[in-house]
């Protein structure tokens, strides 16, 4: 499996990535840490004549814990984010997700940034990012902008970024409550059959507050407002329960693969997120 | 339009230089350049863990990493472990245990579980699972192997407790 012929290029800062996107236009093409990408340039599923490798780009490989929110360097890895205490402290759901991402070499080469600005469904960090309501930060000619990781994804590896902006880093508010990241998958270092990402908190007895988002269920990761709205104020009885599953299946769109068909791929929808509802719960 | 460029790699400890097509996959420059041939390949989709090394200090599949990539970087691969006469305590372990049976998996398993165990030095049996999980054995169970990662940990514990 050897991809086409490309041009290399490793600038070492923004400028120079900018620059070669600017001359290249759609024939160049970022690289994190290839583990999306350089499958499909094996597959010649992309073909990207000018690979930028942002591997020597400084300023995107940390983790900053602010008292009201955290930033996230594109290139911060999985195994980064497993790694990091502080961030488990913080964000323990961020944790939970990157340890069901894959296998360990992966997660080693995986970063944040490829993982979110990729597009692809079955990646697990969207769905995360929009349960989280986290933002996006990208650069391109005309200086920077933020955009909400619930207006980001178009469709399958469509974006609301443009072919001449780089993503810097992810922007999370911190996070409050019970978390739950629950993935149903065929096998250790698979993307998910259904995975759910919950945030709940808690008042008194009663729900609060409930983001919901679930991952590989449509082209895009799909964030349920109407799911999220079923559980507040309620005690999370079954009845709760049913109905923000109900509303979650609504707003999801799955299509029959090698993963299943619909009608099973619901069921596991299903599933996952009264599991995900019920630990976040617990730990609220 | 695909340039040779000038690729410095440390392997195993000695430096290389040469000129190779950037695309060039970097478990094939090893094997077929370099004549590194202990990393093999298996599925080349990034899934078997065949072709697993140490690159900077991080276990990588080599089959999912351009020449260009791996540049100015150092790698280890299962020769750079111990050689016949020095077997790594891994080395021994597996060949004690019944870790493998054809032994295509074994080098990459092998470098795999250096850095688990620099990483974690006495794995539980399902951080062992876990940790190894990128990579993929027909033949042996997996049990023998777990044994054999186990048996090298307590070694290498009891070596380096001697040792201070
Ligand atoms: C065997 C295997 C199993 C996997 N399982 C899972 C899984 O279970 N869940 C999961 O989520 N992922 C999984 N992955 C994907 C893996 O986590 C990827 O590494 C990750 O999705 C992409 O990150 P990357 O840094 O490797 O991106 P790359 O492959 O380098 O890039 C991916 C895409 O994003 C673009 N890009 C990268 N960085 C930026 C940036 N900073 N700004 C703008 N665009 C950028 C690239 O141009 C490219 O189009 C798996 C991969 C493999 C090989
Ligand atoms: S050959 Fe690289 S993972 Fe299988
Ligand atoms: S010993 Fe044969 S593949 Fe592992």
């Amino acid at each position: 499996m050897i991809p086409a012929a490309f041009e290399y290029h490793r600038p070492t800062d923004m400028d120079g990535v900018l620059a070669v996107l600017a001359e290249h236009g759609d024939d160049a093409r970022v690289m994190a840490g290839g583990h999306s990408l350089i499958p499909m340039m094996k597959l010649r599923m992309a073909d990207v004549p000018h690979l930028i490798d942002l591997q020597d780009v400084g300023g995107m490989s940390d983790i900053e814990l602010g008292s009201d929110s955290i930033r996230i360097g594109a290139l911060v890895t999985q195994a980064d984010i497993i790694d990091h205490e502080g961030l488990a402290k913080a964000a323990p759901i961020l944790r939970e997700a990157a340890l069901q991402i894959a296998d360990p070499q992966v997660r080693y080469m995986g970063t944040v940034g490829g993982n979110v600005a990729n597009g692809d469904p079955g990646n697990d960090m969207p769905g995360l990012m929009q349960c989280l309501d986290a933002s996006f930060t990208v650069v391109g000619p005309d200086g920077e902008r933020d955009i909400p990781a619930r207006e980001f994804y178009e469709a399958a590896y469509m974006t609301a970024r443009e072919d001449d902006e780089v993503l810097t880093s992810v922007t999370i508010p911190m996070p409050k409550g019970g978390y739950a990241y629950e993935k149903q998958k065929r096998k250790i270092g698979d993307y998910a059959t259904a995975a759910a990402a919950v945030q709940i908190t808690k008042d008194g007895g009663s729900c609060a507050s409930a983001a919901i988002a679930m991952t590989n269920l449509s082209d895009t990761p799909i964030f349920s407002d109407a799911a999220g709205a079923a559980l507040v104020g309620t005690s999370l009885d079954d009845a709760a329960l049913k109905v923000a599953v109900a509303a979650m299946l609504g707003d999801i769109d799955p299509t029959e693969d090698n993963r299943g068909p619909i009608a099973f791929k619901k069921h596991v929808a299903g599933v996952i997120l009264r599991r995900a509802i019920e630990r976040a719960w617990s730990r609220a | 339009m695909s340039n040779k460029m000038h690729i410095k790699l440390n392997v195993n400890g000695k430096d290389e230089e040469f000129l190779a097509e950037p695309r060039e996959l970097l478990i094939y420059t090893l094997r077929e350049r370099l004549n590194i041939t202990g990393p093999h390949i298996g599925c080349e989709t990034s899934h078997c863990g065949a072709c697993t090394m140490t690159i900077d200090g991080k276990s990588v599949k080599a089959c999912t990493m351009f020449v260009a990539q791996a540049s100015g970087k150092s790698v280890t691969t299962i020769e750079g472990l111990g050689g016949p006469d020095d077997l790594h305590p891994l080395q021994s372990a597996f060949k004690e245990h019944h870790g493998l049976q054809c032994g295509y998996c074994t080098p990459g398993m092998i470098t795999r579980a250096a850095k688990l165990l620099e990483e974690n030095p006495n794995p539980s049996e399902e951080e062992i699972r876990f940790g190894m999980a990128g990579n993929i054995c027909r033949c042996t169970g997996y049990q023998n192997i777990v044994k054999s990662i186990q048996a090298a940990a307590t070694e290498m514990n009891a070596a380096k407790e001697a040792a201070e």
